[in-house]
C-alpha cells in the first residue's frame, strides 16, 4: 500500500531582502507559484519557496491596484454613493497620467540631452597623453604598427 | 604562537588592485592603457596587478601584451590568454581566478580615464563596488553628436525607470568590485554582452551590495568606429525587458 508523506513547506516572499510574508503550507494544498524557486532554507531549517518580485511583478501589482481602485471610483463597483465630483475627477485620470508622465519623460530626457557634458579637455589631454605613451613605449623597446589616430576638436 | 607566512600588515597597505583587461583585436589600444595604467597607478602608489585576458586576437594583441609583460615586469603584467572568443562573463571568471588582489576593476581597452579615482572613491565610502557614471557630476563625453546624445539618455531613461537600479550609468563597464562581490555576481548573472553588465548592478542591488559612482569622461574609440545602429537599439531593448522581467 502506497503512504504519502507529508510535507510541510514555508512559504516567503521577500521584497528588498526581507520577508514581508510567510506561511505554512503542505502538499496536500498545492498550487502553481510564478516567479518562486524551491529552496532549502539553513536558518528556517525547512524546505522554503521563495517568491522574489520582480520589476515587471512589482509593475503588475501596481498597475493592478491602482486600476482596482480607479475602477471602484469611477463605476462605483462598491455602491459608495460618492459624491459626483469623485467620479468625474477619477475618470479621466489614467489618460491624465499618462500625458503627464509623458510631458514629465520628454522635458527630462530634453534637460538631461542639453546638459549633456562635452569634454572637451579631457579629450586634449588624452590626445597628449597617447603621443606622449607612444614615445615612451619606443624608448622601451615596444615595436607597434600603429593607424592614423582621430582627430580632436 | 605559530608564524604566519605572507604579509601580516592591515590596513591600507595591504590593498592591492587587479585590473581585467579582456582584448580582442586591441593591439593598438593595449599599450596605450597599459601606459596609462601604470602611469595613474604609479603616481597614486596603490598596489597593482594587470591581468590581460586576450581571447585569441587574430591581430596579435597577445605579442604585443608579451612585450608590455618584458617592459614592466611579470609581477605587474600578467598574461592570462584564451584559446577563443568566449565572451566577458568567462573573461571576468578566469581573471578572478588569477587575480591576487583584493578589489578587482574592470574596463574596457577603450582609453577611459583617470583610473585611480575609483580607488579614492571606494575608499571615501567602503563601497563594494564603484561605477564610472557619464550622466553625474563632471562626467560627460566627447565628440558625440545629438543623435547619439539623445539616443543614450534617452535609453537610460527608460532603464531607470523600469529598473530604478539606484546608479546612474547602467551600460558603463568601467568598475571597481570588492573581490568576494564580482565573484557572487559573475555566479549570478546570465545576461551576454553590455547587458551583462547592467545586470551586475541591478543584481548586486537586489543582493544589498552598497553601490558608489564616480563621474568619467568618457572619450571613446580613438581608434575604429562605435556603432550606435537601429540592430544595437532592438537588442539593447530586449536586453532591458529580459531584465525588466527576471531581475
Amino acid at each position: 500500500m502506497a503512504t504519502l508523506k507529508l510535507y510541510k513547506f514555508t512559504v516567503c516572499a521577500i521584497y528588498n531582502k526581507n520577508i514581508i510574508y510567510e506561511t505554512e503550507l503542505s502538499n496536500r494544498n498545492t498550487f502553481i507559484l510564478t516567479g518562486g524557486f524551491f529552496n532549502y532554507n539553513f536558518a528556517l531549517h525547512r524546505p522554503t519557496i521563495f517568491i522574489t518580485m520582480t520589476k515587471l511583478l512589482e509593475w503588475l501589482l501596481g498597475v493592478s491596484l491602482i486600476g482596482v481602485a480607479w475602477g471602484l471610483v469611477t463605476f462605483d463597483l462598491l455602491d459608495l454613493q460618492l459624491p459626483p465630483q469623485y467620479r468625474e475627477l477619477a475618470w479621466p485620470m489614467p489618460v491624465y497620467l499618462l500625458v503627464v508622465f509623458g510631458c514629465y519623460s520628454l522635458a527630462t530626457v530634453g534637460y538631461r540631452v542639453a546638459t549633456f557634458n562635452d569634454c572637451e579637455d579631457a579629450a586634449k589631454e588624452l590626445q597628449a597623453q597617447i603621443k606622449e605613451a607612444k614615445e615612451d613605449l619606443k624608448k622601451k623597446g615596444l615595436k607597434i604598427v600603429s593607424a592614423a589616430p582621430v582627430h580632436v576638436g | 604562537m605559530a608564524s604566519r607566512r605572507g604579509n601580516a600588515k592591515t590596513g591600507e597597505q595591504s590593498d592591492k588592485y587587479s585590473v581585467l583587461l579582456p582584448t580582442y583585436n586591441e593591439r593598438e589600444n593595449l599599450p596605450l592603457i597599459v601606459w596609462l595604467l601604470v602611469k595613474y597607478f604609479g603616481e597614486s602608489g596603490y598596489n597593482y596587478e594587470i591581468i590581460v585576458i586576450d581571447d585569441g586576437s587574430p591581430d596579435g594583441t597577445l605579442q604585443i601584451a608579451e612585450q608590455l609583460q618584458k617592459i614592466y615586469g611579470a609581477d605587474k603584467i600578467l598574461l592570462r590568454p584564451r584559446a577563443k572568443k568566449l565572451g566577458l562573463g568567462t573573461a571576468y571568471i578566469h581573471g578572478i581566478k588569477h587575480a591576487s588582489g583584493n578589489f578587482v576593476i574592470i574596463m574596457d581597452a577603450d582609453l577611459s580615464h583617470h583610473v585611480s579615482t575609483l580607488p579614492l572613491k571606494q575608499k571615501e565610502g567602503g563601497y563594494d563596488l564603484v561605477s564610472g557614471t557619464r550622466y553625474r557630476g563632471d562626467g560627460g563625453v566627447y565628440g558625440w553628436d545629438l543623435r547619439r546624445k539623445l539616443i543614450s539618455r534617452g535609453a537610460n531613461f527608460v532603464t531607470q525607470v523600469l529598473l530604478r537600479p539606484g546608479a546612474s550609468d547602467l551600460t558603463g563597464s568601467f568598475r571597481l568590485y570588492k573581490k568576494e562581490v564580482l565573484e557572487k555576481l559573475v555566479e549570478q548573472c546570465v545576461s551576454k554582452g553590455y547587458v551583462f553588465q547592467m545586470e551586475m548592478i541591478v543584481r548586486a542591488r537586489q543582493l544589498g551590495y552598497t553601490v558608489g559612482e564616480v563621474p568619467i569622461s568618457f572619450v571613446d574609440r580613438v581608434y575604429g568606429e562605435s556603432k550606435l545602429g537601429g540592430n544595437e537599439i532592438v537588442s539593447f531593448l530586449k536586453g532591458l525587458l529580459t531584465l525588466f522581467a527576471t531581475t
